[in-house]
């Protein structure tokens, strides 16, 4: 699904951010992208969201050499990926029901063939009587389960989550991540990054992909 | 991976009443209110270019077509030669010319009244040699005509000259083209200059709006997608400014031309008479107008789609 082999990044002319990165993310896996704050998890998933070229290696996305990547080749590949960004990046101006939709809008979908499950989607995870507020009323917490159901309304093929519990109580954390192992369980591959240990205990089975000096670790988990 | 992660019919059953399908682009922004007063201001005055164009085009056509259809016979007077007679010849002659449908001397008194404007009315120009006019009316503007008038006269009538005015209404008309394509260069300047204050606009756009960019690519959106958003962004913004532009300049002409006709008889109302016709637009005048708010309307989305695709094409 996704593939890195001797993938390097720098900035400018500084030194390697992240540098001989080897790993691929299987179809229908689940694993914890982890390490510390500023150990580049961010970064990391931004290269496999293809929002940032490698300065050298390659990456394959489903199958497809990113550097040989059209526009519209990215396009429809991004289709098949839902993010959940750190920072949310839910666009002020819009509800919470326009931003969730805001995927399906954008494949060119007429609203009457999305409505009801974008509001079942948002039901689900407990923004139903938050549709009309728009981001900037929004709790943290709030603007997390928003930015986590525009992922998810796509249903991806491949989930990439920045920190999606970081916002969230323990309830709703549970929750969320039942939800994301529902998505795993009918196929989706997820990949989380977090620091939360107690988290990643609760899925012991899941890989972690520890990144941590620029170089990444894989510790494979125990089988369930 | 294309199962239902909801049940869309459990939602449609208790789903609630909700607003939806907001503009991608914020619509009501300063820089957006700043363009449509920038697109209004420029349609005003292109209306009133293409209008004044218009009207000058009418008036020229006019007169050309009003000289045209007359000439004059001068009889100079000769010591010794009965002038009332020659004129009398010359009218018998021309009167009897085809394509000619009337000739009228006018008297010594009229003739002598035609010089007033130059030598001051109530002087005694009873001593001077005063050429007689005939005026003559012609059917049509049929050049092939006059010239048999001309020998006809020439041969039977040596003291009188035809003039066909035919110079003084090349020179007109060359004047009104002078005209009509000054106006049409000023129009053309005009939507040059909106257009480069829509290019302006669109990439203050572009980069005001930068975030909302990157969140459209991220969630899948192509540029085409993102460009038609801009595009129908800066549409809206330009029907409003083409809008109020178009409904001043038709409201400025509706009321000049009513005016007019409280001014008609005035001191100076000959002279605008003749520059501006009546100064009342045709209905195809007005249609014209209207065409202007369509045509910068589109222009002004067609250009912001054309400058949000180059733009997006430079993106990584």
């Amino acid at each position: 699904m996704i593939r890195f082999e001797n993938v390097g990044l720098r900035y400018g002319t500084g030194p390697e951010v992240l540098g001989d990165l080897n790993f691929s993310v299987d179809p229908q896996s689940f694993q914890f992208l982890t390490g510390p704050s500023g150990a580049g998890k961010t970064t990391l998933m931004r290269l496999m969201l293809l929002s940032l070229r490698p300065t050298r290696g390659k990456i394959q996305v489903f199958g497809q050499d990113s550097a040989a990547l059209s526009k519209n080749d990215l396009t429809t590949l991004r289709r098949r990926i839902g993010a959940v960004f750190q920072d949310f990046r839910l666009l002020d101006h819009l509800t919470t029901y326009e931003n969730v939709a805001l995927p399906l809008r954008a494949m060119g979908r007429e609203e009457s063939g999305y409505r009801a499950e974008v509001v079942e989607l948002l039901r689900w995870v407990g923004l139903g009587d938050r549709m009309n507020a728009s981001p900037p009323v929004l709790s943290g917490g709030e603007k997390q389960r928003a930015a986590i159901a525009r992922a998810l309304i796509v249903r991806p093929e491949l989930l990439l989550a920045d920190e999606p519990t970081g916002n969230v109580d323990p309830g709703l954390a549970r929750r969320l991540l039942r939800l994301f192992m529902e998505l795993h369980r009918l196929g989706t591959a997820v990949v989380i990054a977090t620091h939360d240990l107690q988290l990643m205990d609760q899925f012991g089975f899941a890989r972690r992909l520890v990144v941590g000096g620029g170089k990444l670790t894989i510790l494979d988990g125990s089988p369930p | 991976m294309n199962e239902p992660i909801v049940d869309p019919v459990r939602a449609v059953e208790q789903e609630p009443a909700f607003e939806s399908h907001a503009r991608l682009i914020p619509g009501d922004s300063v820089a957006g209110r700043a363009l449509v007063v920038v697109i209004a201001i420029m349609t005003f005055l292109a209306c009133l270019t293409a209008g004044a164009a218009l009207l000058v085009a009418d008036a020229s056509q006019a007169w050309r077509s009003d000289v045209l259809r007359e000439a004059t016979i001068q009889v100079k007077p000769r010591t010794g030669v009965d002038v009332d007679g020659v004129v009398a010849k010359a009218v018998a002659i021309a009167a009897k010319s085809p394509g000619v449908e009337a000739a009228q001397a006018l008297s010594k008194t009229e003739s002598e009244k035609l010089l007033e404007p130059w030598l001051g009315a109530g002087l005694d120009l009873s001593q001077l040699p005063i050429p007689r006019v005939i005026l003559v009316r012609l059917r049509g503007q049929r050049p092939e005509d006059l010239p048999k008038l001309r020998a006809a006269l020439a041969s039977a009538v040596p003291e009188a000259d035809l003039d066909d005015h035919r110079a003084w209404a090349t020179r007109l008309g060359a004047m009104a083209d002078a005209i009509v394509t000054l106006a049409a260069g000023l129009f053309v300047l005009m939507i040059v200059a909106m257009g480069t204050a829509i290019g302006f606009a669109t990439r203050g756009a572009m980069a005001g709006n930068r975030e909302i960019v990157e969140v459209l690519h991220l969630v899948g959106a192509t540029d085409a997608f993102i460009a038609r958003e801009f595009q129908t962004h800066f549409r809206r913004l330009g029907f409003r400014g083409a809008a109020i532009g178009g409904f001043a300049a038709i409201a400025f002409f509706a009321t000049a031309s009513l005016l007019s006709f409280w001014w008609a008889g005035s001191p100076g109302d000959a002279e605008m008479a003749a520059m501006f016709g009546s100064f009342a637009l045709r209905f195809s005048g007005y249609l014209a107008l209207v065409a202007v708010c369509v045509i910068v309307t589109l222009l002004t989305g067609f250009l912001s789609r054309e400058i949000v695709m180059r733009h997006l094409k430079t993106l990584q």
